[in-house]
C-alpha cells in the first residue's frame, strides 16, 4: 500500500502532464483545410449567441463553422492543453492580455492587424478603448465577442433605506457608511474572500482612483518595480483599514462567490453592498429575481482622497475575445469574426441581457431585459478614458497566480503593506 | 523498498513469511507443494511500479531541472527551480505547514485509532453494528467528505449559523481563522482515515494469544494493567505500521486542502501538496512544481525510512516473543 501512497503526489502529476499531452484536444482538433472552422467556446448560458452566430454564417460560406463548447471551470487549463498539443482550434474564446500572452510568445496567433486594415468597418465597430484591450505589445490578436463587464458598486436599496442613508458618493461617506451599518448589525460589504479575486478588485479600483491607469500599466508592461508606486502601497494600507474598520464582517474568508455567499449575503440584507463585475446582476436575477428587480442599486466605485486617477475610470473585464490561431484558414476565420457586430448578433447579445461593446449598439439596449441597468454600463464604459482589464487577467499566470496569494495574505492580515509591496516586486 | 518488506532486509535466513500475517499456519499443511517463487514472479508488479512510479518520477526529475509551461519545449536551466525552491518563503511556510499537519494528524489519529481498534476486536453486544458505523467515513470519497463539512461549517449559511448563537457563540466561524482552519483540516482527515487505522489495530489486537490475558488475569492484573503490559506492546508492529501510513498519507492530502479551505484563509492551510498544485496548474510552473514534487516524495521516504529504523521494525522477527 505504501509505494502508491508516497509517491502519488508526483506519479499523479507525471501522469496527469503525460495524459495532457496525449489526449487533450479530442473533438476541438482540427486541419486547416478539412472544410471546418472550429471554434472553442467557453461554455455558459450567454453561448447561445455564438450558436446562433455560427449558423448564420454557415448558411453563406463553403467552410462550416463549428462552436465547440468547454465548461468554464477547466476552461484555461483545457485550452492551455489543446494549443500545447497541436491540436489548437482555429478560433477560440479568450481574455485577452495574459491569457493569451502565452500564445502569442510562441507565435501561435494570427496577428489580425492586416484583416483590420482591409476591413475598416471591423475597427468602426467596436468602442475604442475595448478593442485596444485586444492588443499584445501594441498588435491586434483579440476581437470583443461578448458583452463588457466592469466593476461596479452594488447595493442593497432595502437596506439603505432603512437605515436612512445614501449609497456613498464619496471616501468619507464610504467610511461613515461602514461605522453606520455595523451599528446596524449590518456587514457593510459582502466579500468573498474565498474566491481570491474578489479581493483584488479592491485594490484594482484603490490603485486607479490613487494613482491612476498609467500605475498597473507599468506593471503590466513586465516592469514590476512599478509594484513600488505609492499608490500601491496606499491602496494595501487602505485594504488593512477597511478590514480593521469591520468593512468585510468577520467571516469573509470563508465566504465563496462561486457558491454564491456573497450574493446572498447582499440579496437577503445581511450585507449592505458588493463591489463585484457586472454579471452580479444575472446572477441575481437568476437567484434573487424579485430582489435584482425591485431592490438591486448599483453605482459607480467613489473617488479617493488624493487620488490622481480619473474618477470616471472602470477596472474590469473590458470583453472577451476572439482569437485566431496560425493552424486556422485565415480567410473563413476573419469572415467569421465579421459576425461579432452584425445587427442580429448585437441584439441577440442585447436579448440576452448583455450590454456590447459595438458602436450600434444604443439604440437596440431598449429590448434588454433592464434597459436602465443596460444604459448605465453601456454609459459607464463608453465615458470611461481607461479600462482597466482585471489584473489576474492581464498579468501571464505565472505572475498572476502570487499576485492573488499576495492579495490574500494581505486582507487576511497575514502581511503587512511594506511587505506586500516588496513580495509583488520580487516576482519574476 | 526495504521500508515496505520487512522480510528482505537480509537479516532473516528463510523466507518464513511474518508470523502476524500468516493465520496460524494452516494454510502450510494445505496442498502439495508448490515451486518457490523465483525472481520473475515479481515481474507484473514490477513492471506497473515502473511504467506508473519510476517512469513519472524520472519526468518529475527532468522537468525540475526545466522552465516548462505547457506549450512548446521544456527549456533546461540548470538549477534554478531548486535554488528557488531554497529560498522560497511560501516553499518554506508549507513545509512548516505539512510538518505540523503530520504530527498532528499522527498525535491525534493514533489514540483514537488504537482504542476503537482494540475495542472492535473484542467481543461486546452492538459491537459488529458499531464498527460499521465507524467504517462509513471510509467509504466516502475525500471530495465528498470536504464538500459535506464544508457545507457544515460555512458560517452563514450552515447549521454553524444556527447553533453558534443557542450556544453563546454567535460569530463562530471555523474556517476564517487560519489556526481554526487548520484544526478542521486535522479533524477532518481524522475522521476520514481514523476507520482504515481502527481496522488495523483490530487484525493486530485479533492476533494476540488469549493465553496471554489468561495468565495475566490469574497473576491478578486489571484490565487497563493487560492493556499496557499485553496489547500495547504486543500491537508494536502495528503501530509502526499505521504511523508510517499516516504519516506518509497525511504528507499527500490535497483534496480536502483544495475543497475545504482552498489554501486558506490567505497561505494558513497551503500545504506543500497543495502549493504544487497552484504552481503547476495554476500558474503553469511546470518546472519549479516539479521541483516540489520531487521534494515531497524524497522527504516522504525519507520519513518512513527513520520510523522504520527507530522504531526497530525492520530488525523484529516476530511480535510473539517468547511463545
Amino acid at each position: 500500500m505504501t509505494p502508491p501512497q508516497r509517491t502519488g503526489t508526483a506519479a499523479a502529476l507525471a501522469l496527469l502532464l503525460m495524459t495532457a499531452t496525449a489526449c487533450g484536444g479530442s473533438g476541438s482538433g482540427s486541419d486547416s483545410g478539412d472544410g471546418e472552422l472550429n471554434v472553442m467556446m467557453y461554455q455558459d448560458t450567454l453561448a447561445v449567441v455564438q450558436h446562433n452566430a455560427a449558423e448564420r454564417y454557415n448558411e453563406g460560406a463553403d467552410v462550416r463553422a463549428v462552436i465547440d463548447e468547454v465548461p468554464g471551470d477547466g476552461y484555461d487549463d483545457k485550452l492551455r492543453t489543446v494549443m500545447g498539443s497541436g491540436e489548437a482550434p482555429d478560433v477560440f474564446f479568450n481574455w485577452g492580455g495574459g491569457s493569451i500572452e502565452p500564445y502569442v510568445e510562441q507565435d501561435m496567433l494570427l496577428s489580425l492587424d492586416d484583416a483590420l486594415e482591409q476591413n475598416p468597418e471591423m475597427e468602426e465597430a467596436f468602442i475604442p478603448s475595448v478593442l485596444d484591450a485586444g492588443k499584445i505589445d501594441g498588435v491586434q490578436y483579440g476581437i470583443p465577442l461578448r458583452g463588457t463587464q466592469p466593476v461596479m458598486l452594488f447595493y442593497n436599496e432595502q437596506v439603505f433605506e432603512e437605515a436612512g442613508v445614501e449609497p456613498p458618493e464619496t471616501w468619507d461617506d464610504l467610511l461613515s457608511l461602514i461605522d453606520t451599518f455595523n451599528e446596524e448589525g449590518i456587514t457593510p460589504f459582502a466579500l468573498a474572500g474565498n474566491t481570491t479575486w474578489t479581493q483584488q478588485m479592491w485594490l484594482q479600483y484603490l490603485v486607479d482612483r490613487r494613482g491612476g491607469h498609467e500605475v498597473f500599466q507599468r506593471i503590466q508592461g513586465g516592469d514590476f518595480e512599478g509594484w513600488r508606486d505609492p499608490a500601491v502601497l496606499w491602496a494595501a494600507e487602505t485594504v488593512q483599514d477597511l478590514v480593521d474598520r469591520g468593512a468585510f464582517g468577520d467571516n469573509f474568508a470563508s465566504v465563496s462567490y462561486t457558491e454564491g455567499g456573497a450574493s446572498a449575503l447582499l440579496a437577503e440584507g445581511r450585507a449592505a453592498m458588493h463591489l463585484m463585475g457586472s454579471w452580479e446582476y444575472s446572477t441575481q436575477l437568476a437567484e434573487a429575481p424579485e430582489f435584482a428587480e425591485e431592490h438591486l442599486g448599483y453605482t459607480t466605485f467613489p473617488e479617493v482622497p488624493g487620488g490622481e486617477g480619473d474618477p470616471a475610470a472602470v477596472v474590469g473585464n473590458p470583453t472577451n475575445y476572439f482569437s485566431v490561431t496560425t493552424e486556422a484558414d485565415s480567410a473563413a476565420a476573419v469572415d467569421f469574426l465579421k459576425q461579432t457586430y452584425t445587427q442580429e448578433y448585437v441584439a441577440d447579445m442585447v436579448e440576452n441581457g448583455e450590454v456590447p461593446v459595438t458602436t450600434n449598439a444604443e439604440e437596440l439596449l431598449d429590448n434588454s431585459p433592464n434597459p436602465e441597468f443596460a444604459r448605465y454600463q453601456y454609459e459607464l464604459v463608453q465615458e470611461a478614458p481607461t479600462f482597466q482589464l482585471s489584473w489576474d487577467q492581464a498579468l501571464p499566470r505565472t505572475a498572476a497566480e502570487p499576485v492573488l496569494t499576495e492579495i490574500d495574505r494581505l486582507f487576511n492580515g497575514q502581511t503587512t503593506p511594506e511587505e506586500f509591496v516588496d513580495a509583488l516586486a520580487a516576482l519574476q | 523498498m526495504s521500508v515496505l518488506s520487512p522480510s528482505r532486509d537480509g537479516r532473516r535466513p528463510t523466507a518464513v513469511p511474518s508470523a502476524r500475517t500468516a493465520p496460524s499456519g494452516r494454510a502450510r499443511r494445505a496442498g502439495p507443494r508448490v515451486g518457490r517463487p523465483g525472481a520473475w514472479w515479481a515481474l507484473p508488479a514490477l513492471a506497473f511500479f515502473a511504467a506508473f512510479a519510476i517512469l513519472p518520477m524520472g519526468l518529475v526529475v527532468y522537468l525540475s531541472f526545466t522552465e516548462w509551461g505547457g506549450l512548446g519545449d521544456p527549456r533546461f536551466i540548470g538549477t534554478d527551480n531548486w535554488t528557488r525552491l531554497v529560498g522560497d518563503p511560501a516553499m518554506h511556510r508549507a513545509v512548516v505547514l505539512t510538518l505540523v499537519l503530520s504530527v498532528s494528524s499522527w498525535a491525534v489519529q493514533t489514540p483514537i485509532a488504537l482504542l476503537l481498534g482494540v475495542w472492535a476486536a473484542g467481543r461486546q453486544r452492538n459491537r459488529a453494528i458499531l464498527s460499521a458505523v465507524f467504517f462509513v467515513p471510509l467509504l466516502l470519497s475525500s471530495a465528498a467528505v470536504a464538500i459535506i463539512w464544508r457545507a457544515l461549517l460555512d458560517p452563514n449559511f450552515g447549521p454553524l449559523a444556527q447553533i453558534g448563537p443557542l450556544i453563546g457563540m454567535p460569530g463562530l466561524d471555523l474556517l476564517s481563522d487560519g489556526a481554526a482552519a487548520f484544526g478542521v483540516i486535522v479533524f477532518v482527515t481524522a475522521w476520514q482515515f481514523i476507520p482504515l487505522h481502527m481496522l488495523l489495530y483490530q487484525g493486530g489486537a485479533r492476533q494476540i494469544p488469549a493465553s496471554l490475558y489468561q495468565a495475566a488475569e490469574i497473576d491478578g492484573a486489571g484490565r487497563l494493567r493487560a492493556f499496557w503490559h499485553i496489547t500495547l506492546p504486543q500491537l508494536r508492529n502495528t503501530i509502526t505500521t499505521s504511523s508510517v501510513l499516516m504519516v506518509v498519507g497525511s504528507l499527500t492530502y490535497f483534496d480536502t486542502v483544495l475543497i475545504l479551505t482552498g489554501g486558506g484563509p490567505g497561505t494558513d492551510t497551503t500545504i506543500v501538496p497543495y502549493l504544487m498544485y497552484r504552481v503547476g496548474f495554476e500558474s503553469y510552473q511546470y518546472g519549479y512544481a516539479s521541483a516540489i514534487a520531487f521534494t515531497l516524495v524524497v522527504v516522504a521516504t525519507a520519513v518512513s525510512l527513520v520510523m522504520v529504523r527507530l522504531t526497530g521494525f525492520g530488525a523484529m522477527r516476530s511480535t510473539r516473543e517468547g511463545m
